[in-house]
């Protein structure tokens, strides 16, 4: 009876397990068979080297570049806002913070990360938006700046959490070895610490980027719907992740050309995150552990 | 011998539209056409249903024109249309033997609107929104002095419906004279509170929508006029009723079959129900319903179209 309950127990996890598995390699599938039929219509070449993307309208042009430069862009924008400022938060949070704020600190920036990102959204195209208008003049309504800094919010706990969980991790022995030679708590962090929990640092930070990357909600209110190759941040521009959702909620028709470039846009998507998640496998990998 | 032939197929043309009546009776009002009307319809046959709930009522949209072809064949009993059925269209239901009454029910206008504080912009003529709007705009027109010369240097940022959307096929329409042909670079949306967000807050934005969500939006928005070529005029209730706000306005119709008012009882009471509730229901579907008078005058017209059809049949 008792090995029957173990068997059963095993089986039951590995079925768990197999699907998550299955679900991947489905979402794969479904991805890939459609857009290489995309790609039957629209040459390789013109989907990643045109500068315009029109699928929807008379005059056809197929180039992902607007999305991919629109996608990178608030992402850019986020990761420069979230990462100075989530990684001063760990160092202060492991390094300065007497204990007792350290326990109610980290819970409650968490919470950024669980306000639900349609919330962030409006937050952004209603409070963010009219606050920099104030003072960048020709800021458009809809812009990937305001967008980027919330996504940046809401990405900070990411950064800061996962940083100085590596931070903590730290051996003792090397802040002890540090305050011995006679250096200062600043000099300890940025000169010994930082440095050492480094892997885990750049994991917290690619996470963050793959994240940023993947954002849905606020991108598609605050930063506007038209596909634009640009860098300037002031101006409405589109996210690959932000078409997705315009074109599935229009009436495009199923199986035609305009519906497939969904998921043309959603392979992009998912080479993108996928190698950045691969590369913080690797990192985390191969740098575990070094101390001890 | 060819008596015999002419009797008999007579007797079959008779015995199938004899069927075809009894099936119209039995299985409600069907109506196709116009997805600009459709919305119209859709929010009358919400409100009869509260009536007559027995009542089934179906409504298709195949646009305008395939409205028509379907009210041509005698295929359904009310036909939305946003334009006035053409001499083909026209020719076909005369062919199939169908008589039928055109009523108007609304006038539709479509706004341009730029941002409060744009001091350059208070008319725009037709020519410079397609200058705007043509594909070959895209890419191309992309700041507000190319436009016209003392505009501004600034980049313009153009706010608009997207393809779905049936304000975009008569825009399109309109202006760049085909319906769908535009350029693709705007930011685009189905959801016109999006673009009331957009142009709303982007000084050098220009945008276009149904006039219902300038109305609502007014203190937001700055409407700009628009020159047919007979001098700036701007959309209101008047100037799009009486059709001098050109081209971006429009009367709304339905057409009816006069078979179906004999036939269907509920044809005639829906209609009547249509012609009493439609200027109240007008403004929350975002359009502008004609003058009282004009309400009086459709309804005696379709109150004599139905007299007419019933004496007919009488004898």
């Amino acid at each position: 009876m008792r090995k029957f309950k173990e068997v059963f127990i095993e089986k039951s996890l590995l079925t768990s397990a197999l699907i998550t598995i299955l679900i991947t390699v489905g979402i794969i599938l479904v991805l890939s068979l459609e857009a290489v039929n995309f790609f039957r219509e629209v040459s390789i070449i013109d989907f990643l080297t045109d500068s315009q993307w029109t699928p929807l309208f008379t005059d056809k042009h197929f180039g992902i570049m607007p999305l991919l430069s629109g996608t990178l862009l608030t992402s850019f924008i986020a990761i420069a806002f979230a990462v100075p400022i989530g990684l001063s938060i760990s160092i202060y949070i492991s390094e300065y913070a007497p204990r007792s704020f350290r326990k109610s600190i980290k819970p409650a920036l968490e919470l950024l990360a669980a306000v639900p990102t349609v919330v962030y959204g409006f937050f952004a195209l209603t409070v963010v938006t009219p606050f920099l208008q104030s003072f960048i003049p020709g800021l458009s309504g809809f812009n990937s700046l305001s967008a980027g800094l919330v996504m940046g919010i809401m990405i900070i706990p990411f950064v800061s959490s996962l940083s100085e969980d590596a931070l903590h991790a730290v051996p003792n022995s090397l802040r002890e070895a540090a305050y011995g030679m006679g250096s200062t708590k600043l000099q300890n962090s940025f000169r010994v610490l930082v440095p050492a929990a480094s892997s885990g640092i750049i994991v917290s930070v690619i996470l963050a980027i793959s994240r940023a990357i993947g954002e849905t909600m606020i991108v598609a209110i605050a930063a506007g719907q038209q596909p634009r190759l640009t860098m300037d941040p002031t101006v409405p521009v589109e996210t690959i992740t932000a078409y997705i959702v315009q074109v599935s909620l229009g009436d495009v028709e199923h199986g035609s050309l305009e519906y497939r470039t969904i998921f043309a846009a959603g392979i992009t998507l998912f080479i993108f995150t996928f190698l950045l998640n691969t590369f913080s496998y690797k990192i985390r990998k191969k740098f575990r552990e070094k101390y001890e | 011998m060819k008596k015999i032939l002419f009797t008999s197929a007579m007797a079959f043309l008779m015995f199938a539209c004899g069927n075809n009546k009894k099936d119209d009776s039995s299985s409600g009002i069907s109506i196709d056409g116009s997805s600009t009307v459709y919305p119209v319809t859709e929010a009358i046959a919400e409100e009869y249903r509260n009536e007559d709930p027995k009542v089934q009522v179906t409504i298709g949209v195949s646009g305008t024109g395939g409205g028509f072809q379907k009210f041509g064949r005698g295929d359904v009993d009310i036909a939305n249309a946003s334009r006035s059925i053409k001499e083909d269209e026209k020719a076909i239901a005369e062919e199939n033997d169908i008589n039928f009454i055109e009523l108007e029910v609304a006038y539709d206008g479509l706004a341009v609107i730029a941002h409060p504080e744009n001091d350059w912009l208070d008319c725009i003529t037709v020519e410079e929104l397609r200058t705007i709007w043509e594909p070959a705009a895209q890419g191309k027109i992309k700041r507000w002095n190319q436009i016209r010369s003392e505009w501004p240097d600034e980049e313009i940022h153009l706010y608009g419906p997207g393809v779905a959307s049936g304000t975009f096929d008569y825009f399109t329409e309109a202006i760049n004279g085909k319906s769908g042909s535009s350029r693709g670079d705007y930011t685009a949306s189905e959801d016109d509170n999006v673009l009331v967000q957009g142009v709303a807050g982007d000084k050098y934005g220009l945008g276009f929508f149904g006039l219902a969500y300038y109305g609502e939006n007014s203190e937001k928005l700055k409407l700009v006029g628009v020159d047919g070529g007979e001098g700036c005029v701007e959309p209101t209730s008047e100037t799009v009723s009486n059709g001098s706000y050109a081209p971006l306005s429009r009367p709304l119709f339905v057409y009816v079959n006069s078979s179906s008012v004999k036939n269907n009882p509920k044809v005639i009471d829906f209609m009547e129900f249509y012609l009493e509730e439609v200027s109240s229901l007008l403004k929350d579907v975002g359009y502008v319903p004609l003058t009282e008078e004009e309400y009086k005058r459709e309804r005696k017209k379709f109150a004599d179209f139905v007299e007419q059809n019933k004496a007919e049949k009488a004898e």
